[in-house]
């Protein structure tokens, strides 16, 4: 029998969630409870439907076949398609809440306001896109460089499905109203339980795989994943220390109080862009780009030291974020001078993933994943200059609360994270599916430059509007006395904020595009069209 | 099992690989490109550098202080003592000095609404505007229609207590009382219909007649006969096409029926006196000051 555990376990959750709904202390947290019942109980009823009766099938039906190994790809097939869900829905709701700074009128209240949906974008992007984008392709990279299936069995499964909860109840409870007001960790306590129980399932499936591989040693792109998954835990438990109101109720309070609660909150934040949104990525980089240009790794030496460089020194970086704050400046100071040194560590990176392609630069006019992943590195590079620059206290305190960090965020995000995750999409779907390659490579083309275009537009329309802002904010007269409001400032970056809702939106139609040819891709369709290369004009290298 | 049997030169770039391999990546053995690895070490260097200089390690109970003694508040401090510095003759004048004989002193009164401008900004824009020009339950600072008056006294003691701020003793206080419940509905459109007409056409003119007898009995008291205001008890005037909460007759007569009041705080104890001076000598220079 199939799933007897998991109907049984499904529906007794679905039973508890209902419980806490008609037991709740607060209506929110009656509404969430809802929300957790229902969804379980589609699950439920849906393992229900695929129940057999029958003694298991000695092999599942679907697998790709590596030698010996069955690989178990079923939770990357889902992943992929969630990533590519989830990366439209948070552009989407991105363009919606930068159209909002521009045009105030799109608050509708209560439930679509900027403060409400805001968390709804970065946790979508960051956690759903980006978090599948990670699940998918480290299932996929553990897998292969270890020579081994995925430990666990329906255990990857769990993580998958579990995992998509918590999406689903993130999202749904921002909306709601329900927020403990940490930025990037913004779920409540019960949310962060279901997190951890999710991440601590991951870490046994990866962490299994690995202790099961073949191989004599570990994969350089598996330690990146591995140090992303351990510090995230660490990162998310800790930030959410909190004490519960009722466990009845939604609200929580803190562990922490004062700048003390400041600083572990950024600890977490800017390790949450360390470890999730930098090794996570680097563990992409690193299997993906060498696959697809089908060349050795650069430099092995490199990639050691500057791991281990890269991970010493990202944990302690968080205290930039409180420059000119109540912050002691000896933690000022550490936390510049750990970002300053980040800078080439994080570099190395960058040079293995580009250096990596020397002997295989020809490809870049043919093939445009490899276009794809040599923008995103390049980004990449810029995006971890310009941090340990900003975190230097004279540029910060022109810099800091201003639209300039967040275009450094979305140079990172969007040239980096974004593009990294639909090169591997693109490089994992044909093969997923079991199809001789992608519906169309023209489409790629047109993506790569859409969104190209989309973000130069996006960094560079905040880079202006940042500065500006930040000049205006520090701009006094001959006597010394302050010269505009702080409405002023805000109606002098309107332009700016329309450039940037057009930046966001054409890396959003260059997402549209992807969904479409991966939809494409896995129905088995093929588009009849000349080969990328030969009419396009030569690209110029990015080295 | 040795890597070292696997090793093999790869062919395009002439480098020797590390002999592993996995799902058919390899690994050259590039040593570290020097350039990076000695901007790491300057990254390095200057970071200790910096930690001698400046406070950075934690001890058990403190910090080192670094050799420059240099610390964030201190500076704050220092940069704000500066500036007070460079003012302390204008500031000791304008504290001292009666406000008129600040109007009359040009380049006092010119640093004073420089001053007031700037604080203007950061309190008082959020509801008065950014250009002074007001909004619906506040007024328009920019004309020469006063409430409560306006001459550089009649401001100063608007800004420094505020208008109905219970918390203040001397506040500017006034209640017109809702007529919903004294007047029909009839009568207050009546009344609405003719204080529209004191100052352009009516909606409805018919109405006019009856609605000054209800003015003349409930209204002028305060509001004085032909609508003129009175400023002692700060009955607004309505003779004229200014409206603080909006000029249709549907508008005037809800204000009649039940009138909202806006509260302004008093200023002086957030902000000191030599500040609401300068707040009042600006207020004064925008247009309307007597």
């Amino acid at each position: 029998m199939k799933y007897t555990v998991e109907i049984v376990g499904v529906s007794l959750a679905a039973f508890l969630a209902l419980v806490g709904a008609a037991l709740s202390q607060d209506s929110l947290f009656q509404a969430h409870m809802w929300v957790l019942f229902f969804a379980l109980a589609g699950g439920a009823v849906l393992l229900l439907r695929r129940h057999s009766f029958l003694p298991a099938p000695a092999t599942p039906a679907r697998s790709s076949v590596h030698a010996e190994v069955e690989y178990m790809d079923g939770p990357i097939r889902y992943g992929v398609i969630a990533t590519m869900f989830w990366a439209v829905v948070g552009l989407v709701v991105g363009v919606l809440i930068a159209a909002q700074l521009a045009w105030p009128q799109l608050n509708l209240e209560p439930w679509f306001t900027f403060g409400r949906v805001r968390p709804v974008h970065t946790s979508a992007v960051v956690f759903a896109f980006g978090g599948n984008a990670l699940l998918a392709t480290s299932f996929w990279v553990v897998q292969r460089t270890s020579h081994a299936r995925l430990w666990g069995g329906n255990l990857a499964w769990f993580v998958f499905w579990g995992y998509q909860l918590f999406i689903l109840l993130a999202a749904s409870g921002y909306v709601l109203g329900i927020t403990q007001s940490r930025e990037y960790a913004e779920p409540e306590w019960y949310v962060d339980i279901l997190l951890t129980v999710v991440w601590v399932a991951y870490l046994a499936v990866f962490l299994g795989t690995i202790l099961r591989r073949k191989e004599p040693h570990i994969y350089v792109a598996n330690w990146f994943y591995l140090a992303f998954i351990v510090t995230v835990a660490m990162l998310h438990v800790v930030n959410n220390m909190s004490m519960p109101v009722s466990f009845l109720g939604t609200k929580s309070y803190s562990a922490f109080s004062g700048v003390q609660d400041a600083l572990t909150q950024w600890w977490y934040g800017h390790n949450a862009v360390g470890f999730f949104l930098t090794a996570g990525f680097l563990g992409i980089m690193y299997y993906f780009v060498p696959k697809q240009a089908n060349r050795p790794i650069y430099s092995y030496r490199l990639s050691i030291i500057h791991f281990w460089a890269l991970i010493f020194l990202y944990i302690w970086a968080g205290p930039h974020h409180l420059h000119y704050t109540a912050l002691p400046d000896w933690a000022q100071t550490l936390g510049m001078v750990f970002s300053i040194m980040l800078w080439m560590p994080s570099w190395g990176g960058m040079i293995n993933g580009l250096m990596t392609l020397s002997g295989a630069w020809d490809k870049l006019r043919t093939d445009p994943i490899i276009q794809m992943m040599v923008i995103a590195i390049a980004f990449y590079g810029m995006a971890t200059f310009e941090g340990p620059v900003m975190s230097i206290k004279a540029v910060n305190s022109l810099s800091h609360y201003t639209d300039w960090t967040v275009g450094h965020v979305h140079s990172g995000a969007l040239g980096w994270v974004g593009l990294i995750s639909f090169a591997a999409l693109y490089y994992m779907a044909p093969r997923l599916w079991g199809r001789a390659k992608l519906y169309s490579t023209r489409l790629v083309s047109i993506h790569v430059w859409t969104a190209t275009l989309g973000i130069v537009i996006y960094a560079a329309s905040m880079w202006v509007s940042g500065i500006m802002q930040g000049l205006m904010w520090r701009e006094y007269d001959d006597q010394g006395f302050l010269v505009y409001s702080f409405a002023e400032t805000v109606a002098a970056m309107y332009p700016y904020y329309v450039m940037r809702a057009f930046g966001g939106f054409l890396y959003l139609i260059g997402a549209l595009i992807m969904a479409y040819n991966l939809y494409m891709t896995i129905r088995g369709h093929v588009r009849e069209e000349a080969p990328v290369g030969g009419s396009l004009p030569a690209l110029k290298p990015a080295e | 099992m040795s890597d070292q049997d696997k090793r093999e030169v790869d062919e395009i770039s002439g480098v020797e690989t590390t002999g592993h391999e996995w799902d058919g990546i390899k690994e050259l053995n590039n040593p570290l490109p020097r350039w990076w690895l000695w901007t790491f070490y300057a990254t390095i260097v200057w970071s200790i550098g910096y930690t001698i200089a400046y406070p950075a390690w934690p001890l058990v109970n403190s910090a080192t202080q670094g050799v420059l003694g240099y610390s964030s508040r201190a500076e704050l401090h220092r940069e704000v003592e500066q500036v007070q510095l460079s003012r302390s003759d204008q500031t000791a004048q304008l504290a001292s000095l009666d406000l008129n004989e600040v109007l009359a002193d040009d380049a006092l009164r010119n640093f004073a609404i420089a001053g007031g401008a700037a604080a203007y900004r950061v309190n008082c824009s959020q509801c008065h505007g950014t250009g002074a020009q007001g909004a619906e339950g506040f007024p328009n600072l920019n004309d020469d229609n006063w409430i409560w008056g306006g001459t550089i006294e009649d401001l100063h003691h608007t800004i420094a207590h505020g208008v109905r701020d219970h918390a203040d003793f001397d506040t500017r206080i006034s209640e017109m009382p809702a007529f919903a419940g004294v007047m029909t509905r009839r009568e207050i459109a009546e009344t609405a219909a003719f204080v529209a007409s004191l100052s352009r056409e009516p909606e409805n003119p018919d109405l006019v007649e009856a609605g000054a007898e209800h003015f003349e009995v409930y209204c002028a008291a305060c509001h004085g006969f032909n609508g003129e205001g009175e400023r002692l008890l700060g009955a607004p005037s309505l003779n004229n096409p200014i409206w603080l909460y909006g000029g249709s007759e549907a508008e005037i007569a809800a204000q009649i029926a039940q009138p909202r009041h806006g509260v302004m705080p008093g200023w002086a104890d957030r902000l000191g006196d030599v500040t609401v001076r300068k707040l009042a000598v600006f207020v004064h220079s925008l247009g309307g000051g007597e």
